[in-house]
């Protein structure tokens, strides 16, 4: 369709299987993944994501399918003649070994001259913010060092592809969020591919161009953070992805693409599609809890709007999220909202009037 | 010097009272009597031994009678005498290689436990202890029967008609000692080997992997080095023994093969010069200290990491 799939990808997984026994810990998997692309597989934990990393590796080989990477089939290519380097969970720093001969271990073996392997060592360091660090002892480094170490390490190898199995998830939370955005940006400078292995979605969301969604061994969704925010395949990748609000409807009408739905208690209303529900399928609807607006004042105005009972007030400073019961039905749904002046928090049990538009409905 | 220490302020006073006294809580009262018998136990059978030891390789033995002017008589002939110094050169030596053979077998072992092992390993190392359920003394007179000269090594070889005379570098020698002492010892050096193998992060090993070394490559680079803590404990725990070691040598050594434990064993009784006894005795054991320190400092930078 568009140029991206003309291109060779750098990795091409095609119908990866792979068992343990009687658990299958991939079911079918095919990716492509473009060149230079910060590409991430998100999912719970135990949904295959680091058994896919592992393949990629070739430390894993898949029961069925094959990996392609740079257009070479990978299937007897052993891990240490592939172009790929790794960033480990547990960063796998060398503890006999200082900072720069952890750095330097994979040119060693390269017969280059010390004075070349001392510059590149320091390069490296430079490129993660560790300058100066060399005869440092590994044992004596923080977290968020250790890990600058194994991406120094990882990418004084200029892989093809850095694979990092959440890298991020033995940080605290401030050092998390430097270290998203330190990675995005050394991504781009280094403008090699990144294969990040997270189960945090806030982190994929803010790191990835584009992320697979995995559960239980299968794909669910590939698609830019936006896209699958905006438009997620299914109820299950809705709500991992962010909070969704599921309301159920009913399909009235489905001519010229136009659908006409009556969702439960909210009322009817018709929207542009391409779907091919049919008349009276019972359907469900998704909306964002910030596509939901309190209607402060009775002068203010929605397109749509219902009356609600707040059940819940949680504070977060900067927003609020109220949990509501949409009037006379058991259906909750969570409403956010941005704390501007002229918004008080609401007290729970008080009623308010709930706005919303037919352009943030998500069919599901 | 006392005018330099009042200027400066920032010294700590060392002759003030420490700010921390540790106070005698009733659960320290229980330490102390939870670690009292076995202190007692020690005292009595090491310590105590030990000085008897020292003071007597300063007395001298006038036939019956122990003269008991300090002197450094017993230690000088200990070190000047010919046949002391070749018996004590060879001890090292003999135990020396048997330190080696003995590491270089079980660490092969130890891997295969470790890293091949899986839900057998505690098998597999209960197997390695089966030696212990005889005695010694039984195991080095089958070693005997093995390697004797109508034994089952010869026995075989002749029978099948490889060799005429039967081979003569396998009893009655330092072979024979260094075989069977390997053999005995093997468990000791297996399991402080396939404990810090355990102990080696198996993600290290895949990162070398990652980083393009090959299996051999990385066993040098990165399995070697982290296995050290072990490799050096197997060492000593061989090592410190064997040199003192006296059935082996006195049942399977022959003349050649004889080492400084039994030559001790000659002072303190047939020769009855147990203060000379008492100083070879004091000598190997210095010796033995001095070479495990300097073993133990050769490798200390494998020593100081942290797993
Ligand atoms: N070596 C293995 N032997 C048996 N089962 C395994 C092995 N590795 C992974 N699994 C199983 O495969 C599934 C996926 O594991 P994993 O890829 O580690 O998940 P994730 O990284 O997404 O948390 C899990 O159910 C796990 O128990
Ligand atoms: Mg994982």
């Amino acid at each position: 369709m568009t140029k991206q799939h003309e291109r060779e990808p750098i990795i091409n997984i095609q119908n990866v299987e792979k068992h343990y026994g009687s658990v299958t810990a991939l079911d079918g998997v095919s990716i492509k993944i473009e060149a230079g692309e910060f590409f991430s597989l998100l999912g719970p934990s135990g949904c295959g994501k680091t058994t896919l990393l592992r393949i990629i590796s070739g430390f894993d080989n898949p029961s069925v399918g094959t990996v392609f990477i740079g257009g070479a089939d990978m299937t007897d290519v052993p891990p240490n003649e592939r172009p790929t380097n790794m960033v480990f969970q547990s960063y796998a720093i060398f503890p006999h070994l200082n900072v720069a001969d952890n750095v330097g271990y994979g040119l060693k073996k390269q017969k280059l001259p010390k004075e070349e392997i001392d510059r590149r060592v320091d390069d490296a360091l430079k490129l993660v913010d560790l300058e100066g660090y060399g005869p440092r002892e590994s044992h004596a480094l923080s977290g968020g060092q250790r890990q600058r170490v194994a991406l120094a390490r990882a990418l004084i190898m200029k892989p093809k592809v850095l694979l990092l199995d959440e890298p991020l998830s033995a940080l605290d939370k401030k050092l998390r969020e430097t270290m998203q955005s330190e990675l995005r940006k050394l991504q781009r400078t280094v403008g090699i591919t990144f294969v990040l292995v997270t189960h945090d979605q806030e982190e994929a969301l803010t790191m990835s161009d584009r992320i697979a969604v995995m559960f239980d061994g299968r794909i669910a969704q590939i698609d830019s953070p936006e896209g699958l925010y905006r438009r997620p395949i299914s109820r299950r990748v809705a709500s991992f992805i962010g909070v969704m609000n599921f309301i159920p409807a009913t399909v009235i009408e489905n001519t010229n693409k136009i659908l006409s739905l009556n969702i439960k208690s909210l009322g009817q209303l018709d929207i542009k599609t391409s779907s091919a529900l049919k008349k009276s399928e019972v359907i469900t609807v998704g909306i964002r809890p910030e596509m939901l607006t309190i209607l402060y004042n009775k002068s203010d105005t929605s397109e749509y709007s219902f009356n609600a009972s707040i059940e819940n007030a949680s504070y977060y400073g900067d927003m609020t999220y109220y949990e509501v019961f949409i009037e006379d039905t058991d259906i909750k749904a969570t409403v956010s909202m941005r704390n501007t002046a002229g918004r008080p928090v609401l007290e729970i049990g008080s009623k308010a009037r709930v706005g919303w538009g037919k352009d943030s409905i998500t069919i599901l | 010097m006392s005018k330099e220490i009042k200027s400066s302020k920032a010294l700590p006073n060392i002759w003030q009272k420490p700010k921390f006294v540790p106070k005698m809580t009733p659960r320290s009262w229980t330490g102390i009597a939870l670690i009292s018998p076995p202190f007692a136990y020690s005292l009595l059978m090491l310590a105590a031994p030990l000085l008897l030891v020292f003071l007597l390789s300063m007395w001298t033995q006038n036939y019956l009678e122990l003269d008991r002017t300090f002197t450094f008589a017993n230690y000088k002939e200990a070190a000047s005498e010919k046949l002391y110094q070749v018996l004590m050169i060879r001890s090292v030596v003999i135990s020396g290689v048997v330190t080696i053979v003995t590491v270089l077998l079980a660490y092969p072992i130890a891997y295969y436990i470790a890293f091949f092992g899986g839900k057998r390993k505690s098998m597999w190392l209960l197997l390695i202890t089966i030696p212990f359920w005889t005695s010694y003394l039984i195991r080095v007179f089958l070693w005997k029967v093995i390697l004797g000269y109508n034994g089952v090594i010869n026995g075989s070889l002749m029978g099948l008609g490889f060799i005429e005379e039967p081979l003569t570098f396998i009893l009655y020698n330092a072979n024979a000692v260094v075989i069977t002492l390997a053999h005995a010892w093997a468990p000791f050096a297996i399991l402080p080997i396939f404990v810090s193998l355990s102990r080696i992060d198996f993600s290290l090993l895949e990162a070398a992997r990652d980083l393009g070394d090959g299996p051999l490559r990385r066993f040098f680079r990165v399995t070697l080095p982290l296995s050290m803590p072990g490799v050096v404990a197997a060492s000593l725990i061989v090592f410190i023994p064997t040199v003192g070691d006296y059935v082996t040598p006195r049942l399977l050594g022959g003349t050649n093969g004889l080492m400084i434990a039994n030559m001790i064993q000659i002072q303190f009784g047939k020769a009855n010069n147990a203060p000379l006894g008492s100083a070879l005795a004091v000598s190997a054991m210095i010796i033995v200290a001095s070479a495990s320190i300097a073993f133990v400092l050769l490798n200390r930078r494998f020593l100081k990491v942290k797993g």
